[in-house]
């Protein structure tokens, strides 16, 4: 029988794109024949509004960038004016700095689980990945009253030291997270309906992921062995012992599955912060009010919960940044979405786009 | 793997980009002409540069300066590769052959600079309206919209 091609639109405003994105989807029946991410919807300009800021004023701008994540982007920028500053960082404030980060990677990776899951029917995983969640959104409220843009990493250290009991609460928090995350790991990934929504589908071999920039854990799932904690060690991480958990197939139950086990290696990270953190300053010092560093670029990234967020600045020797470029995970991470999702269903490609768990903040900036 | 390292063995493998490395904020940058941007990328990636981490470019007010930040695995390092292109003819070959990844990310810069990839296989918008005006990240867009903040000290 003749079939005629269906051109679909989805989106930008509908609730399984995880955002403002819109697909232009080309369906023969429902299998996918051809997709096109249309994004910029969320598009506001941080980086052109950068450069009409002075280098503080732009940490705030960072907190909208990927806002599940804003420590990241906090961090990242951060550790460009740094380069660019020559300021040296107290070790306590890289302490905090690595421990706010990987609770933030907890955070987001619940959102990530919490998508896959609730993509393929399981809105009971994504309820329990959310309880989760909210606690580490409560911890960092204690300590710098946001519970999504933060603005707590600044050039030179951190806005505030930990909080009285703060220290008591993490490690609760800590010791009973890796418990809960198997317990969504047997409930979840080894439920048979989740198996058979995810595995095999939309599978991304390491060879593509590379070549498309892929990174974080959307690569790890297809076996890709690069992580900058470990890889291109920055702040204090080369003092701590964790893994990098690897997916074999590179689909999407390997992604996702993957997102679990990072956040018990990210238990691992906090307690041993926790454990050699000892007191000090959490502010360089003699920073002047206003930074004006001197001409030249610098790069610097961090391994965020998408993969690897770089951000390039080039000052002019001026107050203000001349140039702010935010290198992306989830923009470059995005653009595989069309090599991978030809050839599966229509409700598949929902799935497969979640799993590359993309933050349309982030996307657009 | 040290910055140090990394220019001994560029030049050792390719002497004729030796001179235009060089080394600052810890960063090692190649600045080559334009004619010979993508041999030397090539080059590059040859030599262990498998990951194309970043496209952009910067306004330089008589110039653009396109920036490319690699990325290696192997060799545990990034560098960038950086080109001027003069206003009056912003072109500047297309990297989509030798990483894939090149594709948005100069769609994006011809979005917000204007400048021309050629070779690229889809050059539009992708952040911006197809039917916007203008090239916002160069420094004479103009736009009423544009707040300039004070310093606040």
């Amino acid at each position: 029988m003749a079939t005629e091609e269906l051109t679909l639109n989805i989106g930008p405003s509908h609730p399984s794109t995880h955002g403002v994105c819109r697909l232009i989807v080309r369906l023969d029946g429902e299998i996918v024949t051809h997709v096109e991410p249309v994004i910029g919807h969320l598009h506001r300009g941080i980086e052109k509004m950068a450069e009409n800021r002075t280098y503080l004023q732009v940490v705030p701008l960072t907190d909208r960038l990927d806002y599940v994540g804003s420590m990241y982007a906090n961090w990242a920028y951060c550790r460009a004016v740094e380069r660019l500053a020559g300021i040296r960082v107290p070790e306590r404030a890289e302490y905090i700095r690595v421990i706010v980060c990987e609770l933030q990677r907890i955070a987001s990776h619940m959102m990530g689980i919490g998508s896959s899951a609730s993509d393929t029917g399981a809105t009971s995983a994504f309820l329990y990945a959310f309880v989760q969640r909210e606690m580490v959104v409560d911890l960092f409220e204690a300590l710098c009253g946001a519970r999504l843009t933060y603005n707590y990493v600044r050039p030179g250290g951190v806005a505030f030291d930990l909080p009285d009991g703060w220290v008591e609460q993490c490690r609760a928090f800590v010791a009973q997270h890796p418990a809960a995350m198997l317990e969504i790991d047997e409930f979840f990934f080894g439920n048979a309906i989740a198996r058979a929504r995810l595995k095999g589908i939309g599978v991304l071999d390491a060879e593509t992921a590379v070549a498309w920039g892929v990174s974080g854990p959307s690569a790890r799932g297809s076996s890709v062995d690069w992580d900058l904690r470990r890889d291109d060690p920055y702040s204090v991480y080369p003092r701590f012992d964790f893994d990098v958990p690897l997916g074999s197939n590179g689909d999407c139950y390997d992604r996702a599955r993957v997102r679990l086990w990072e956040c018990i290696e990210s238990c691992r990270i906090i307690e041993q912060a926790l454990d050699q953190m000892e007191p000090g300053p959490i502010m360089a010092d003699g920073l002047p009010r206003l930074l004006a560093p001197r001409p030249g670029d610098a790069y610097d990234h961090i391994e965020s919960a998408r993969g690897s967020l770089g951000v390039y600045l080039v000052s002019d020797g001026s107050a203000r940044p001349y140039r702010m470029k935010v290198r992306s995970p989830a923009f470059c991470n995005l653009a595989v979405l069309p090599q991978i999702a030809v050839g599966h269903t229509l409700s598949d490609l929902l799935v497969i786009l979640g799993s590359l768990d993309p933050v349309f903040g982030e996307v657009d900036r | 793997m040290r910055i140090e390292e990394l220019r001994e063995r560029v030049c050792a493998m390719y002497p004729d980009l030796c001179p235009l490395f060089s080394i600052e904020f810890g960063d090692g940058t190649i600045a080559v002409p334009r004619e010979r941007i993508h041999a030397a990328a090539a080059d590059l990636k040859d030599m262990g540069f498998d990951r194309l981490g970043m496209v952009t470019a910067v306004d330089r007010g008589d110039e653009f300066e396109v920036v490319y930040r690699l990325q290696s695995r192997r060799l545990a390092a990034g560098m960038f590769l950086k080109t001027a292109v003069p206003y009056s003819e912003p072109t500047v070959p297309t990297m989509c052959d030798l990483w894939p990844a090149a594709n948005w990310q100069e769609r994006e810069v011809y979005d917000l600079f204007g400048i021309i990839f050629e070779g690229h296989p889809d050059l539009r918008r992708i952040l911006l309206p197809e039917d916007w005006v203008g090239h916002p990240l160069r420094k004479d867009y103009e736009d009423e919209r544009i707040i300039r903040r004070p310093d606040y000290i």
